[in-house]
């Protein structure tokens, strides 16, 4: 048994305050790091975890997402400082898509600010990122503290979630639009246990994530359980959430792209406009970090541009170099994230391609490896420039979503 | 003849602090034909490079004593003799005090004191001497140079960095070796390995630590000691007749007469933005001014975390400006005798001069060691001088001022100000008393300005000298930080012209005519 003053390295990954529920349903045990946590990375079989996304609902623990709280005074303007969108358009109660770039314009993070309150903010970000949140404050009435261990969160996303939190009690749920968030309080067994549900998720899909304190927690995972055994409600890993979100188009740092602060090599990071996220850089609010660097970017054009791409065959063009020619004479670009789309039934990938070559419909040809009963070979596939996302269906903005 | 602004209370360039450099950039400014205004929070213009009367009839220049002279082509521009500058002393000679030794005159043209002490020494010392006279002729072209920017495409930029790459080749193959070798050296080393005089290692030791928060044996310290070289020009020290206030008066009438108008007593709160562009500044007392563009001489951090304002800049520049290195940890103590300090072996001519206390690189180690632990020295370095004997108006007839530059002090001792100011003045009077006797009980006042005192009196962060650090990571084209060394702010229209920007302080008005030449360059 490892003791309090082992150094951090030996200590074991934290567990959620998910973990011995989602432990007892794992059948194939296979967990994976998460930001300090130890989290699921399949319960029983991709597919399934996958399909009960599109088809059904799914319970997928948030918790190891890093939540910060930014409160005080000058909350929204030190928010508008940092973030690239303007925050003063974000009502309390409502939820908004957010990234953060360093003075050269480069995108550090992307996620989702909160507004909990007139001068209280909830920022989540995949990465740590309280240092960068400490710096960007200096002048700035506000305080800011990490509250990930104090937050327990569980997104619930699929067609029928939407009934599922219904059934466990949260009423009026079915009102709750897009991008909306609310308090609940549960009856019941679970009478006391305070819920915030807000209208977001990773999914491209309907969808909800629910925020509570980790003492409830159990007894909220035993509820959705309960009230989702008629609603095909079962819970599901990382890999299984990975398909849906590059179905729907989401981005990932460190896989999508290199998040400015981590990447040594000059020309590794990337703008928001490179990112096709220019819709959500707001030159008229006043200054941001990163807006000289982002206009001057804007003046001269971006180099490169994040593509969506519709590959030829069913495999999927994982880490795949992209050429202009079928011959492979021309590099312009390679693959962030690729994947085989159930739903959309595409072969689908997010790539980087060299701004000229980035136009809808431009055919461009895709280098893929691909095994046969481990014989390797090489294949040029046809690729094809389109529209992000991949599938987006209407359910997914519908309110309130059927059978509620 | 002050041009009035060009449209109602609009002026071409508002300058924000009356110090040498903003007068300096104000005059050159104004001499382009531009309206200019040059607001000053106190009640006269100098900043730090004032005359100040501590005690009935007894004044004293309150920071800097000495004027490293300003570059020739400066004081041609600005005609400051014309307008009043004269000087009471120049080529002032440097005399290295100790107890139980009698003083060490440092001059290498008459090595003969040296020689006394030690053959090897007079030899090398003259040696040396040489070599870092020419090693500093190079450097005083890249102090006086704006740096020109690193990723410029343009042609002019090119050239200069051409021409500055040609000057250090024409130093030749051995200096430039020389150069490249002890650049980054520390001084104990460098002086270690030429001689074995403690008294000469010491007082040499002692220009390359004045004013720095490092001691000779950090590293970097070799390269301040060359600044000083360089910044002195051929004509080394000089006194103003009147003192340093003097300078910042002819800087005033120049500037006036160039057409910038002045304002004593005009804090300024705030530097007004608009669309991502400096227009102005509001006042303390809620008076707003338009500007075409504003060129700030306070200090960096004072500048851009609370005149500017961090929420128009980018974090990381913020958290460059949070992290600029400039604790100052000098001192100034004013002493009012009732007659001339009789300095034990040390002629009238040398007392018109520099006294220089630090009589071994252990001694000024050991000073500095205090100093890192925010305690005060138990046994600091002084710079004395005396500037009444060159310049009797500065004290009652038969009277003298003495003027001392106390190093290692922190900025807050851990033990707070309190008791530590008289303590401080006690062991500074004890050691003086060692090297004068009788001086102690001839002081009819005293005065001790501690770095504490100089941030607030003087609105310097720090109360750094300098504004920020001398040292190699914040020189030349990373001074104050990186991206900003051309005298121009992220912000458009706002400029720098303070000693926090090359070359840094030293009442030279180089930082301050570069950032009037980048405002005119940049309008062109």
């Amino acid at each position: 048994m490892l003791t309090e003053s082992a150094p951090a390295y030996r200590q074991p990954l934290l567990k959620t305050p998910f973990h011995e529920r989602a432990r007892a349903l794992s059948q194939l045990d296979a967990f994976i790091p998460w930001a300090g946590y130890t989290t699921v990375d399949v319960f029983s079989s991709v597919e399934q975890e996958y399909f009960a996304i599109r088809n059904a609902a799914t319970l997928y623990d948030l918790t190891p997402m890093l939540k910060y709280r930014i409160a005080g005074p000058e909350a929204g303007h030190y928010l508008n400082h940092l973030l690239t969108r303007d925050v003063a358009k974000l009502a309390v109660g409502k939820v908004a898509y957010c990234l953060w770039c360093n003075d050269d314009g480069h995108v550090i993070d992307d996620g989702t600010v909160f507004r909990l309150a007139q001068s209280e903010y909830r920022l989540c970000t995949a990465q740590r990122q309280l240092d960068w949140l400490q710096d960007s404050a200096t002048g700035f009435a506000v305080t800011i503290e990490e509250v990930t261990e104090e937050v327990a969160a569980l997104a619930v996303q699929g067609p029928t979630s939407c009934a599922v939190l219904k059934a466990l009690g949260l009423a009026g749920i079915e009102h709750l639009r897009p991008f909306e968030l609310a308090d609940f309080r549960l009856p019941g067994p679970l009478a006391g246990a305070a819920l915030m549900a807000s209208r977001t998720g990773f999914t491209g899909d309907l969808g909800y994530e629910l925020w509570m304190q980790p003492a409830d927690a159990e007894a909220v995972w035993d509820g959705l359980m309960e009230a989702g055994r008629t609603r095909g409600l079962r819970p599901i890993g990382s890999r299984a959430l990975n398909i849906a979100r590059i179905e729907a188009g989401f981005l990932l740092p460190n896989v999508d792209f290199m998040p400015a602060e981590q990447a040594l090599r000059v020309g590794t990071a990337r703008s928001p406009i490179e990112l096709g996220l220019g819709a959500l850089v707001d030159f008229n609010k006043g200054h941001f970090t990163g807006r000289r660097a982002l206009l001057e970017e804007v003046r001269r054009g971006p180099r490169r541009r994040l593509a969506a791409l519709d590959v030829e065959g069913n495999k999927p063009a994982v880490n795949a170099l992209l050429y202009a020619d079928r011959k492979g004479r021309r590099l312009i670009g390679s693959v962030t994230s690729a994947a085989w789309a159930p739903t959309a039934k595409r072969n689908v990938a997010l790539a980087l391609l060299d701004t000229p070559y980035f136009e809808s419909g431009r055919a461009i040809w895709a280098e893929i490896y691909v095994s046969r009963e481990l014989t390797w070979e090489r294949r040029m596939a046809g690729a094809r420039v389109v529209e992000r996302p991949f599938f987006a269906p209407a359910r997914r903005r519908l309110t309130p979503p059927a059978d509620c | 003849m002050t041009r009035t602004p060009s449209s109602a209370g609009r002026y071409d360039c508002v300058v924000i602090g009356g110090g040498h450099n903003g007068l300096v950039c104000a005059a050159y400014l104004a001499r382009s034909g531009r309206s200019v205004l040059l607001l000053e929070a106190g009640a006269s213009v100098g900043g730090a490079a004032v005359t100040r009367e501590f005690a009935p009839g007894f004044r004293v220049s309150a920071c800097a004593h000495l004027l490293h002279l300003m570059p020739e082509p400066l004081l041609r521009d600005l005609k400051l003799t014309a307008h009043g500058l004269e000087l009471a002393a120049e080529q002032l000679p440097t005399t290295a005090l100790a107890e139980g030794e009698a003083p060490l005159r440092l001059d290498p043209r008459d090595p003969g004191a040296l020689a006394v002490r030690s053959v090897r020494d007079a030899q090398a010392y003259a040696a040396l001497d040489a070599r870092l006279a020419k090693l500093a002729r190079a450097l005083r072209t890249v102090l006086e140079r704006a740096p020109p920017p690193l990723a410029s495409g343009a042609w002019a930029d090119r050239l200069a960095w051409l021409s500055l790459g040609f000057g250090l080749r024409r130093l030749g193959r051995t200096d430039l070796r020389e150069l490249l070798r002890i650049g980054a050296m520390c001084v104990q080393d460098l002086l270690d390995e030429q001689f074995e005089t403690p008294l000469l290692k010491g007082a040499l030791g002692f220009d390359a630590v004045l004013g720095a928060n490092h001691g000779p044996r950090s590293p970097g310290s070799v390269l301040t000691l060359l600044y000083r070289r360089a910044a002195q020009g051929e004509r080394a020290l000089v006194q103003p007749r009147g003192g340093l206030g003097a300078v910042s008066e002819a800087l005033a009438r120049a500037a006036r007469a160039a057409g910038a108008e002045i304002r004593t007593g005009a804090a300024v709160e705030r530097i007004l933005v608009s669309e991502d562009r400096a227009c102005g500044v509001r006042l303390a007392s809620g008076e707003s001014i338009q500007a075409g563009c504003v060129v700030s001489s306070a200090d960096p951090k004072t500048t851009f975390l609370r005149l500017l304002g961090p929420e128009h800049l980018d974090t990381g520049f913020v958290r460059r400006i949070v992290h600029l290195r400039g604790r100052g940890l000098t001192a100034k103590l004013h002493l009012a005798l009732d007659r001339l300090p009789a300095f034990s072996g040390v002629a009238l001519s040398e007392l018109a001069g520099r006294l220089l206390y630090a009589p071994s690189l252990e001694y000024i180690e050991r000073a500095f060691n205090h100093s890192k632990y925010a305690e005060v020295s138990a046994a600091p370095i002084l710079e004395i001088t005396v500037p009444s004997v060159a310049d009797a108006a500065l004290a009652p007839k038969g009277s003298h001022v003495l003027s001392v530059i106390v190093q290692y002090v922190p900025h807050t001792p851990a033990a707070g100000w309190s008791g530590e100011r008289e303590r401080l003045i006690g062991r500074v009077v004890g050691l003086l008393e060692r090297c004068a006797p009788g001086l102690a009980n001839s002081i009819r006042a005293s005065e001790l300005l501690t770095p504490a005192d100089i941030e607030r009196e003087f609105r310097m962060s720090g109360g750094h000298w300098h504004h920020a650090e001398l040292a190699l990571d914040q020189f030349f084209l990373v001074r104050p930080v990186p991206g900003i060394a051309q005298y121009r702010a992220p912000v458009g229209r706002l400029y720098l012209c303070g000693a926090g920007c090359h070359p840094g302080g030293g009442v030279m008005g180089i930082a301050g005519r570069n950032a009037a030449r980048q405002v005119v360059r940049e309008a062109a």
